[in-house]
């Protein structure tokens, strides 16, 4: 684990694992410590950026200095359940990859429990880890220029869903009716930081 | 209801406060006006809170009437003003009674210029604020002949008669950068970003992208994805950089390998395609 300069107000952290990140990421957030405007997790790191002339970054970094990473508080585990009508178009081509049918891909994929990592890509777009290992897969050679909203794939280490219709390059499973994103809702983002998530198929 | 009619705009007109931020974590972007020297410049000359929503005006052509009486300021680069056809100037308040057109003419350097409203625009805010952000389409959409855009209340006077002085928008920039995150990615960082780069006409509320003698990687692995800043300087695959405005992505894959100081923020927005950049780092 290590800081990084990030500017005059922020500062990165870079972590061994996802696991670690994580770690910091629920510890940052419990202590809610006064003066951090933003804390963004990535893949390995956790991006801390205070009020300007605040000592709020020192704060964070005694509090992670002193903390128990392997032993992260217990987080705010909001768990959602997607309903997701598995008709994706390149769901024979991940059957073929993973070497199994296209029933396995589907019980695989709605069988496991994730956990979003981080966001970004697009307003309520997350990066979902907790994807079963043989459905670990490359993306497309050549991104699709119209993905539809709702759209439930998969991409390296993660899964994710689609907010809104977009280019991409993940591979696509199917499709769900939730909405991932409405900024006029008390919670704008079905996924943050932390939520865990199930799908169910339909 | 007090209310502004857009008469016409020019290449791009967009609502503009200080943004929205404290929503990274779920994928929001900041956004808000890339000069906000300038909104600020411009709320303070009609009375309102440094932070009220004007009006962002790419290369001018704005024309308004007003339906209300009001108070108006045009800040940014210097830009021709003119109230029914009377050339009056920018950067200083003016007074509009109901039916009264203002125009707004190209500036002649820079790139943006901000119209404030006494009262402020008032659309709905997103999210706590009401910037329009072109890469999440958040906030309300580009302003278009015959839309009315209504007014807040007037909080406060304008202000008296303070000379303000135009800042220049130069042909050449020097910009002070603090290096990192991931500055070791590449050789000879400071001296690379010292090069001489040029503003393309690529660059966007997203970022400006610039063109010039392409940084080398001093190794060759993948970054995983990770949170960025505005002002971020993030070079992809090709070696030339990418400085994150208002409008950026919230995490990114490519290092990025310094930060551009927010005081210079407002004039690396303002800077036309061909404007040559210098990145001077600090530490």
């Amino acid at each position: 684990m290590r800081w990084r300069r990030y500017g005059e107000h922020a500062a990165l952290l870079d972590c061994d694992s996802l696991e670690q990140m994580s770690a910091a990421r629920a510890t940052v957030e419990q202590a809610a410590v006064e003066g951090i405007t933003e804390v963004v997790p990535g893949a390995r790191t956790l991006l801390v950026v205070a009020e300007p002339a605040s000592r709020a970054l020192d704060a964070v970094r005694t509090l992670l200095a002193e903390a128990d990473l392997s032993h992260p508080p217990s987080d705010e585990a909001r768990e959602v359940t997607l309903d997701v009508r598995y008709d994706g178009e390149d769901l024979e081509l991940i059957a073929r990859d993973a070497k199994c049918s296209v029933d396995d891909v589907v019980a695989r994929h709605s069988g496991a429990i994730y956990t979003v990592a981080f966001t970004g890509f697009a307003p309520g777009f997350g990066y979902l880890t907790g994807l079963p290992a043989e459905l670990q897969q490359p993306r497309l050679e050549s991104p699709r220029t119209r993905v539809p909203v709702g759209a439930v794939a998969i991409a390296g280490e993660y899964t994710g869903v689609y907010p809104r219709a977009s280019p991409g390059g993940w591979r696509l499973l199917g499709r769900t009716e939730a909405t991932l994103f409405d900024a006029s809702a008390e919670r704008p983002a079905l996924f943050a930081p932390g939520v865990r998530v199930r799908f169910r198929s339909v | 209801m007090r209310a502004l009619e857009i008469v016409a705009t020019g290449p791009l007109a967009l609502v503009q406060d200080l943004g929205r931020p404290g929503y990274a974590h779920l994928g929001v972007p900041p956004s808000g006006a890339l000069d906000t020297a300038a909104l600020r410049l411009g709320n303070r000359l009609v009375g309102n809170a440094e932070d009220a929503a004007g009006i962002e005006i790419l290369l001018g052509g704005l024309e308004i009437r007003a339906t209300t009486s009001c108070t108006v300021a045009v800040t940014g680069p210097p830009v021709p003003v003119s109230v029914d056809g009377r050339e009056t100037g920018s950067h200083a308040p003016l007074p509009l009674h109901a039916d009264q057109r203002l125009t707004i003419g190209r500036p002649a350097t820079g790139l943006r210029c901000y119209l404030a409203v006494s009262g402020g625009i008032a659309v709905d805010p997103v999210l706590g604020s009401r910037s329009r952000d072109v890469l999440s389409e958040l906030g309300p959409e580009p302003l278009t002949p015959g839309t009315r855009v209504p007014l807040g209340p007037v909080t406060g006077v304008p202000s008296g008669a303070d000379v303000v002085v135009a800042p220049p928008c130069p042909a050449e920039l020097t910009v002070p950068v603090l290096l990192g995150p991931r500055d070791d990615w590449f050789a000879d960082t400071a001296a690379a970003l010292a090069a001489q780069w040029t503003v393309t006409a690529e660059s966007n509320r997203v970022g400006v992208r610039l063109d010039g003698p392409p940084l080398r990687r001093s190794g060759t692995s993948e970054l995983p994805s990770e949170g960025v800043l505005t002002g971020a300087i993030q070079v992809p695959p090709n070696g030339l950089p990418l400085v994150f405005l208002a409008d950026h992505p919230t995490t990114g894959g490519y290092p990025v390998v310094a930060v551009v100081r927010s005081e210079s923020l407002g004039a690396l927005a303002q800077a036309r395609p061909g404007t040559s950049v210098r990145f001077r780092t600090s530490f």
